[in-house]
């Protein structure tokens, strides 16, 4: 009898033992369910708020730049240089020979209209604005930009042909909507 | 030695240097604690835990507040609305303000019923006491900065309070402002102090905590622990207890944010700060409606002013006004009455505090006051002389009969064990 006693004791233990480890493992998960429901909204509330992604877009009527002017326009916090290129810029920037580029890359590809270029105003290096927007500015060896912060020269397509950035000056995402006005962003 | 506590050689060899493990170990995992504790000790770890809770939104709230006359309102507008979840910090952080206080007080009634402040702990009460008066200037000063009219003249009426100091009283003001009004430097420099005092909230909580550990909590037989026998480890018996009382605190806290978000707010703080004109009834968050009913209790402005700081500083030497040496209120069967009386005594003060300051309320609210006053002046140091207390019990763990209370009850169920 006292045998029978002990061993339904000792079933009862280990069912009460496998019982209370899902109740514990349980308890755990909906902890850490809740402890990253409330991390979240904390983390969360540094991206970019409502207000910010509104201003995202920017829509920029280029008919009034002459041909040869460039204008600096800001979007997402960041200059964005937007040249009315002469025809001898255009000339210069479609005959080079792509095994003369770092980054090779087209120039049909990199202005959707040949007249104008759009790029953002961001040396690939470390991040300064290049000069050559302003009448007068310094625009390197190849006419296009030229950064001053480590000396390098991008050309009138805003390709990196000399100093140490490693990459062409970006294309922002940008359509024209209709002759006169692009939106950027 | 005691390194040999653990068996992973890394948290060997740093507690070896660094004796972290082994502090946590005594101090929160095998801490002695009183086996007879009720719910009412939970409150101090759910006012801890609702500081952390507080420093967390706070700070990530003050990611996106502007501190300035022209831009502090629309930017709490634009955590609202634009921040993401920043309704929800702002929320938790607006509402925790309240059950910071609730909690807190629920944890003053508690060391008030069961004397907890007698010796050896009235460091530890002291200690509590001035977490308490810096919880209020930051609860002050966090009301502030929102910018509206709530804000504003409350900010107004409390720095004026300064004014009823003679002689320097108007200087002082003036410092407080840096300005002749409350302007652009004074949110400033509330915005800074807002964000240092939870720090040394922090540091004065710590010093609470040694002190507790000192001599372990208080319980509520109010007699002192004997042995291994009266205690329990801290850990898991009182960790556990701790996590389901924050359970239940936290939704009482989610109900109130997600579905009465403003019930404790005023909703004239929704309006743009105007010093042009003053809204027809202001009235300071509820915490402190008790002292607002003091302070305007007393006919004389220097007088309203001391009244109200006394009420509070007055916390600082209860452990030589009750110089009864039992601590419990379940032994003093008069002391029990009068703080009940009290208690009801605070309540009254903090409904008058909401209304108008005339006719009746005015007359109550006097009577409340002085009511306060004479139960820490007059009323403890009277029963500690005429009172007889019931007999205490041997220690927590041998039955007591007759004047018990509860614990013949608690004796009796390992008997019917065995």
């Amino acid at each position: 009898m006292a045998k029978s006693q002990s061993k339904t004791a000792a079933d009862a233990s280990v069912e009460c033992k496998s019982r209370r480890d899902f109740i514990v493992v349980a308890t755990y998960a909906m902890g850490a369910v809740g402890a990253g429901a409330f991390v979240w909204p904390l983390v969360d509330q540094m991206n970019p708020a409502a207000d910010t992604l509104a201003l995202a877009s920017i829509e920029v009527d280029v008919s009034k730049i002459a041909e040869g002017q460039s204008i600096t326009i800001k979007w997402r916090g960041k200059p964005i240089f937007i040249r009315h290129r002469t025809s001898s810029e255009i000339e210069e920037a479609s005959v080079v020979s792509q095994d003369d580029l770092r980054d090779p890359e087209g120039d049909e590809v990199r202005a959707q209209k040949p007249e104008y270029l759009v790029v953002l105003g961001v040396c690939t290096h470390l991040g300064c604005v290049p000069l050559g927007q302003k009448v007068g500015e310094v625009r390197g060896e190849y006419g296009g930009w030229f950064c001053p912060c480590h000396g390098s020269h991008y050309d009138s397509s805003g390709r990196i042909r000399k100093g140490p950035a490693p990459l062409n000056l970006e294309v922002p995402p940008y359509s024209f909507l209709s002759d006169q006005v692009i939106r950027i962003g | 030695m005691s390194a040999s506590k653990f068996s992973n050689p890394v948290v060997r060899w740093i507690d070896h240097r660094l004796p972290i493990f082994s502090f946590l170990e005594h101090e929160a995992n095998e801490y002695p604690t009183p086996k007879n504790l009720n719910y009412f000790w939970n409150f101090g770890s759910l006012a801890g835990i609702s500081l952390v809770i507080m420093i967390v939104t706070g700070i990530t709230l003050a990611m996106s507040y502007t501190a300035h006359v022209d831009y502090a309102f629309e930017s709490v507008e634009r955590i609202m609305r634009d921040v993401n979840h920043g309704w929800l910090l702002r929320y938790i952080h607006m509402n925790g303000a309240s059950f910071f206080f609730i909690v807190v007080f629920v944890h003053i009634f508690r060391g008030l019923y069961y004397g907890s402040y007698k010796a050896p702990r009235e460091l530890l009460w002291m200690l509590g006491v001035v977490i308490l008066l810096l919880m209020m200037a930051t609860a002050f000063m966090g009301y502030v900065l929102p910018w509206g009219q709530m804000s504003f003249w409350g900010a107004t009426v409390i720095t004026n309070l300064f004014s009823a100091i003679p002689f320097v009283g108007e200087s002082i003001v003036t410092w407080l402002w840096g300005g002749f009004s409350v302007d652009n430097p004074t949110l400033n420099r509330f915005f800074a102090l807002h964000y240092l005092m939870p720090f040394l909230i922090v540091g004065v909580v710590i010093l609470h905590l040694v002190a507790l550990h000192r001599f372990g909590s208080n319980n509520p037989l109010g007699i002192d622990t004997r042995g291994p026998q009266d205690t329990l480890p801290f850990h898991p018996y009182y960790t556990i207890k701790d996590f389901f009382g924050l359970s239940v605190f936290l939704t009482f806290l989610a109900a109130a944010v997600f579905f009465f978000p403003n019930f404790l707010g005023h909703p004239d703080n929704y309006i743009p700060a105007n010093p042009m004109q003053t809204p027809a009834h202001i009235v300071p968050e509820w915490y402190f409606l008790p002292f607002y009913a003091i302070l305007r209790a007393v006919p004389d402005k220097l007088g309203g002013v001391l009244a109200m700081f006394g009420a509070i500083a007055i916390l600082f030497v209860l452990p030589w006004l009750d110089r009864s040496p039992v601590r419990s209120a379940r032994f003093r069967p008069m002391f029990k009455i009068f703080f009940w009386i009290l208690v009801i005594d605070c309540i009254v003060l903090g409904y008058v505090g909401a209304k108008p300051a005339e006719g009746m309320y005015l007359l109550v609210g006097r009577v409340a006051t002085v009511w306060y006053f004479i139960h820490f002046l007059a009323i403890l140091p009277l029963l500690s002389v005429i009172e007889t207390p019931r007999p205490l019990p041997q220690s927590i763990s041998t039955p007591v009969f007759g004047g018990g209370g509860g614990l013949a009850g608690a004796a009796a169920a390992p008997k019917e064990k065995v």
